[in-house]
């Protein structure tokens, strides 16, 4: 059986009368690299904050390597990122990665950590002049500085230019490779299809599934297909899972555009100005809270 | 204790990068020594060694309230700061990495006062009562360490600047730092025992000149502001604590 590095158990975060994680079941098991999608504001920072030991439950159970995260001992072999505005600004890159290092048993080179972040050459550059993308580089890199056996990387590539978005997937997947487990979470659908092998939907502080990363495709993975027509659509239509109408104006929310639109072809309806987009995560998840209790499976 | 070093480090490379912060805590002590003390008592062997002791004690505490007080505070808002507390360590070593760089700091904007103190004053003081001065300086700065913690944990940082100015400037004055150790306006003679910078000077008073011993109820005001503020210190922290990451 593999280990379970991280589990939350029916755990249940509040801030004052706000729900921010509510009865939220999870394993992280050792090797995974977990994505955690869900929009703003639906607990993934929380989930995460829980099991680096910023924050108690309010209720239920968290647990790192079979202990409580608010003892230090238990955060040794983990690893976080800070915010890329909070680094030190006056401290050179090398010295930062040295007061990080100095908290850990086993802290890996400086060198190969700064090489694997193509940040070798700014070693000695004061961190207040580094670039966001660099100072972003930075903040992620300082999660490995411990050597760590679980990552927790909360958005690290948000605002990252393309090419430093694949520097930074390169590094994670390396880790990956070696054995390393990974917690990422993001809103971006395409960094957790390009790195995530089981994804954890989280919406409204709970669980709305936990699959591999196909499963939850087909779940977010929907479209918005726009159309004007003056009929009525006809019942039954294939994978539709949300209508609006303004006017003649039809908006159709599906998990199939393709099947969506032959069968609206085959079914003779009169439309015109037919278009398929992709939808925000955001609507996505509207479209599937909303889907009446369907995904609101259990957490497992 | 390497952590430990490895926290005192990199607070002292965080104040010693931004030169202006090393200068303002020096150049107020060094300013009224040269302004004060040369002119009115530099010809005064024992008053020029009693007012230079007056304002090593003004250089230490102002830089123990404006390090702790506005330096906490400052951190505390910072996102850096929920991060270092994901690293696998306790309070510890942070908070004694910050009371070493404060006494380093301390040392720091000593060092103009005791060059002017020997250049252009009669004072004079042998090393051992030197090292006994410094000792006493350390001692004497605690009270201020503990309430500058205290401002820093329990304000946010544009209250704690404000407040530590408001604590600061009636401390100095109060506890006669900047008037003649010998012969003090009477409002200050009357409030100044129960200031704990008139402790603290007393202190360093007693260590460099033989002919001065603290009044007791000064060295007794100095114990319970000190008790105090290390109360408040404590309570303000875990304060926090339970505000931010409970």
């Amino acid at each position: 059986m593999t280990e379970t590095l991280a589990r939350a158990v029916e755990a249940t975060r509040r801030y004052g009368d706000v729900v921010a994680l509510d009865r939220v079941s999870i394993d992280i098991r050792a090797g995974e690299l977990v994505g955690l999608l869900g929009p703003n504001g639906a607990g993934k920072s929380t989930l995460i904050n829980l099991f680096a030991g910023l924050r108690r439950p309010t209720s239920g159970l968290v647990e790192l390597f079979g202990g409580s995260p608010r003892d230090p001992a238990r955060r040794v072999r983990i690893g976080t990122t800070p915010q890329e505005t909070g680094l030190p600004q006056a401290l050179r890159v090398g010295e930062c990665v040295d007061f990080v290092s100095a908290h850990y048993p086993s802290a890996v080179s400086k060198q190969a950590l700064l090489d694997r972040f193509g940040l070798a050459d700014l070693t000695r550059r004061q961190i207040g002049g580094l670039s966001g993308g660099q100072k972003r580089r930075l903040a992620v890199a300082l999660a490995f500085t411990g050597d760590p056996r679980l990552v927790f990387l909360d958005e690290p590539t948000t605002g990252l230019d393309v090419e430093a978005r694949r520097t930074l997937w390169d590094g994670v997947r390396r880790f990956h490779a070696e054995g390393g487990t990974v917690l990422l979470t993001s809103h971006y659908l395409e960094e957790i299809e390009a790195l995530a092998q089981r994804v954890v939907v989280i919406g409204g502080g709970r669980v709305l599934a936990d699959g591999s990363v196909d499963d939850v495709r087909g779940m977010v993975g929907v479209r918005r297909v726009s159309l004007t027509t003056p009929a009525p659509l006809p019942g039954g239509l294939p994978g539709v899972i949300g209508e609006q109408r303004e006017g003649d104006r039809v908006q159709l929310l599906t998990s199939d555009a393709d099947e969506l639109v032959r069968a609206l072809v085959l079914a003779s309806v009169p439309f015109s100005g037919l278009e398929v987009r992709q939808t925000s995560l955001e609507e996505a998840f509207l479209a599937i809270t909303s889907a009446a209790g369907v995904h609101d499976a259990p957490a497992a | 204790m390497a952590l430990v070093l490895a926290h005192a480090k990199y607070q002292l490379l965080e104040q010693i990068r931004i030169p202006m912060a090393v200068i303002g805590s020096t150049f107020f002590p060094a300013a009224a020594m040269l302004f004060f003390v040369v002119p009115f008592a530099g010809d005064h062997p024992v008053g020029a060694t009693l007012a230079t002791a007056s304002m090593t004690t003004f250089a230490a505490m102002s830089t123990s309230l404006f390090t702790f007080g506005i330096g906490v505070a400052e951190d505390r808002a910072q996102p850096w700061d929920p991060y270092l507390r994901t690293l696998p360590a306790g309070p510890f070593p942070r908070f004694a990495g910050r009371i070493i760089a404060g006494l380093a700091m301390i040392g720091v904007s000593v060092v103009p006062v005791l060059i002017i103190a020997a250049v252009f004053t009669e004072a004079a003081v042998t090393p051992l009562r030197l090292l006994l001065g410094l000792a006493a300086l350390a001692a004497g700065s605690v009270p201020f360490t503990l309430l500058g913690l205290t401002i820093g944990y329990a304000l946010p940082s544009k209250a704690a600047i404000a407040v530590t100015q408001l604590v600061f400037f009636p401390m100095a004055v109060g506890g006669g730092l900047l008037s003649s150790p010998v012969d003090p306006p009477a409002f200050i003679q009357a409030i100044a025992p129960y200031l704990p910078s008139r402790g603290a000077v007393e202190l360093v008073w007693t260590a460099v000149a033989p002919e001065v011993s603290p009044a007791p109820v000064t060295m007794v005001m100095l114990a319970v502001w000190t008790a105090a503020a290390g109360a408040a210190a404590v309570w303000a922290y875990r304060r926090d604590e339970g505000v931010r990451f409970s």
